[in-house]
């Protein structure tokens, strides 16, 4: 539908071309410089003298032969251990999603399919827990956590993490559900199901798209968080988002700040295989409620 | 992020209650607790817990008082009774009961600080100063500037890269939203400590900056104003690709026929922008302004990343920096301040729980 009076270039559509790529630059280039620079060595990454440094090298050169090192890496993976928090965030990651997803479909369907009054209500309280800011829940946890002796386990984390995910959840598979055809599990119980049956033959096999969906945005929730792991893992325990701010404290100070950098790189590089695999789920999962609207 | 919000819960719930078939309530209570439990316990009691832990404070040091009497005289001296303290902190970790002191005190609302600097002080720039420097006042002021500077800045550029990316060649689309999902996507902490290094003064734009201003020793961390705002452009460059996402999905539904009306009745681009788009997008707007308050008010990591805390602190940031306390965690501090910010958060919110509830009302229950 390309007519000419679209086609044709205007200062308009110059400047929001423009805008556009600019945009693109301040969002790709912190992420591109920062995966460059993790293999130099610091006098090149942090270069006062001459930026350029950065690109070619320099430093690296004089210091390891070559103009790309991977001593970040190694320092990180292998000397700061670094494996460990990447295991522990699998396993804090996989059961957090797995339990999130359940307890959601289970309480989005029956949500979606109660019309009582008090359906309603859960739904609200859920948009009001949505909106507490994670750490005003945190100093609750602290003190009876000390006292029954559950604090620093993967466990405790585990769950709290589900708990603040659940509001999310609910919404999301809840909008969902309503979008599945109600004949289909009602069908079901005229033949003789039970509610449950109705669920489990009839619902779970179509629910699947809506699950990913979800899924996805309760594995950010629970890769990306910060004020709950840093404040519930203890240090054999530790998540890679708090072991990251830790190594800050101690790699500044000894000078292996490159260490911290080869971290963030490393942290970042799932999220990026996320994203080019589901982009596509991702974009819907956010647009998801307000567009239907 | 509420998927079907601004659909609003209360249309399937007014057609379905006529329904026979609508979930019993026995079954609708199995499919709900793990849930609903999860949230009870994780989420509403912890609420309770922090209100009770901010009407208590930490018990007083033990002190015992002796006295030793010597050839000229006697004297007492006190000391402290290290081994009573700490079994009395042991047996009520909660500590003394406080009421409501905690939040009145100078670390919090400061009531008495507030009226003495309102009497003494002469202009309101002096007021203004001793406000910023009561630790509560001075993180809520940050975070407000914050949410209101970040959530309008983000909602009007969100628009226009919206707009701008719909134009693009269909080929160039997909890479463009991959690229502008990294900065959303990526976690909070990792993000803005990839922006904390480049603008280090040893980094790619803060070393350029100190080139550009020919001054060797400017930094962006040694000035409070510098600082505020290079946390609120880290807040726009995260949070940007939500509104401009969600805006995107809009515009694929603007209704062709009335643009093209709209064009042949002889509209600017600039008119149809203003008369078409942004009204059909509207509901969109309502969504996106209730997602970002909610997630700008509770900004934490990027003080933590940029080491900002000298010059700006969040609620959230003061409610971590009393919990890290090391070795004497602040608990009631913390727990005063996690119930103002919860209250802060309920007035944030206000609006829209009252128009759901009228919406809900109204649909005839």
């Amino acid at each position: 539908m390309a007519t000419k009076a679209q086609s044709r270039v205007t200062p308009f559509r110059v400047f929001t071309y423009s805008m556009v790529a600019l945009w693109l630059i301040i969002a790709a280039f912190p992420f591109f410089w920062t995966l460059w620079g993790s293999f130099k060595v610091q006098g090149d990454f942090f270069s006062k003298a001459d930026w350029t440094n950065a690109i070619y090298g320099v430093y690296t050169t004089r210091e390891t032969g070559a103009p790309f090192t991977g001593n970040g890496y190694f320092g990180a993976w292998v000397t700061e251990a670094f494996w460990k928090n990447f295991f522990n965030t699998g396993i804090v990651v996989f059961f957090t999603v797995t339990i999130s997803l359940t307890f959601g479909t289970l309480g989005g369907y029956a949500l979606a399919s109660s019309g009582f009054r008090y359906a309603f209500w859960i739904l609200m309280a859920a948009l009001v827990f949505r909106a507490m800011p994670h750490i005003t829940l945190v100093s609750g946890y602290l003190l009876p956590f000390f006292e029954w002796n559950i604090w620093g386990i993967k466990a405790t984390t585990i769950i709290v993490l589900v708990a603040i995910n659940q509001p999310f959840t609910l919404w999301m598979l809840h909008s969902f559900f309503l979008n599945i055809p109600k004949d289909m599990d009602e069908s079901a119980m005229v033949d003789g199901c039970t509610r449950f049956q109705a669920f489990r033959h009839v619902i779970i096999p179509v629910m699947w798209p809506g699950v990913i969906t979800t899924g996805l945005f309760s594995f950010l929730l629970a890769y990306n968080d910060f004020a709950v792991t840093s404040m519930l893992l203890s240090g054999e325990n530790e998540t890679i988002i708090p072991a990251i701010a830790s190594f800050l404290g101690t790699t500044q100070v000894e000078g292996n700040i490159m260490f911290a950098v080869a971290a963030v790189v490393s942290a970042t590089a799932p999220l990026f295989v996320l994203i080019l695999f589901f982009q596509r789920q991702i974009v819907s999962g956010l647009t998801a409620g307000a567009v239907k609207g | 992020m509420a998927a079907g919000l601004f659909r609003g819960p209360a249309a399937p719930f007014a057609k379905q209650s006529n329904e026979a078939n609508a979930m019993k309530h026995r079954t609708f209570f199995w499919f709900i607790l793990p849930t609903l439990s999860a949230m009870v316990l994780f989420i509403a009691l912890p609420i309770v817990s922090v209100f009770i832990q901010s009407l208590f404070v930490q018990h007083e040091q033990v002190l015992v008082v002796s006295e030793s009497c010597g050839p000229f005289g006697c004297s007492e001296t006190t000391a402290i009774d290290a081994g009573a303290t700490a079994k009395l902190r042991e047996e009520q970790p909660l500590g003394r009961f406080n009421g409501f002191g905690t939040y009145t005190n100078r670390s919090h609302l400061a009531f008495a600080e507030l009226s003495d600097a309102w009497r003494m002080t002469e202009s309101w720039g002096a007021f203004w100063d001793t406000l910023m420097d009561l630790p509560f006042y001075k993180a809520l002021i940050f975070t407000l500037t914050y949410t209101f500077v970040v959530t309008p800045l983000v909602l009007v550029l969100g628009l226009a890269i919206a707009v701008g990316i719909n134009k693009l060649p269909t080929l160039i689309k997909g890479p463009s939203i991959f690229v502008s999902l990294l900065p959303f996507l990526v976690t909070p902490l990792v993000g803005s400590l990839i922006l904390a290094w480049m603008v280090d003064g040893d980094g790619i734009i803060g070393a350029t900056l100190q080139i550009i201003f020919d001054e060797p020793s400017l930094s962006l961390k040694a000035s409070a104003t510098l600082t505020w705002i290079m946390l609120m452009v880290y807040g726009v460059w995260h949070t940007l690709p939500f509104s401009f996402i969600t805006f995107y999905a809009g515009l694929q539904t603007v209704p062709k026929d009335t643009l093209e009306a709209a064009q042949i009745d002889g509209a600017s681009k600039w008119q149809s922008m203003r008369h078409v788009i942004v009204p059909h997008l509207m509901p969109l707007v309502s969504f996106v302004t209730l997602m970002l308050l909610m997630d700008n008010f509770r900004v934490f990591e990027p003080i933590i990343s940029f080491s900002a805390q000298g010059h700006a602190q969040s609620l959230s940031f003061y409610i971590f920096n009393d919990l890290r306390e090391s070795g004497n965690p602040l608990y009631a501090s913390a727990g005063a301040t996690s119930m103002l910010t919860i209250l802060g958060v309920m007035i944030l919110l206000g609006p829209v729980l009252v128009r759901t509830w009228r919406d809900f009302n109204s649909k005839g229950h």
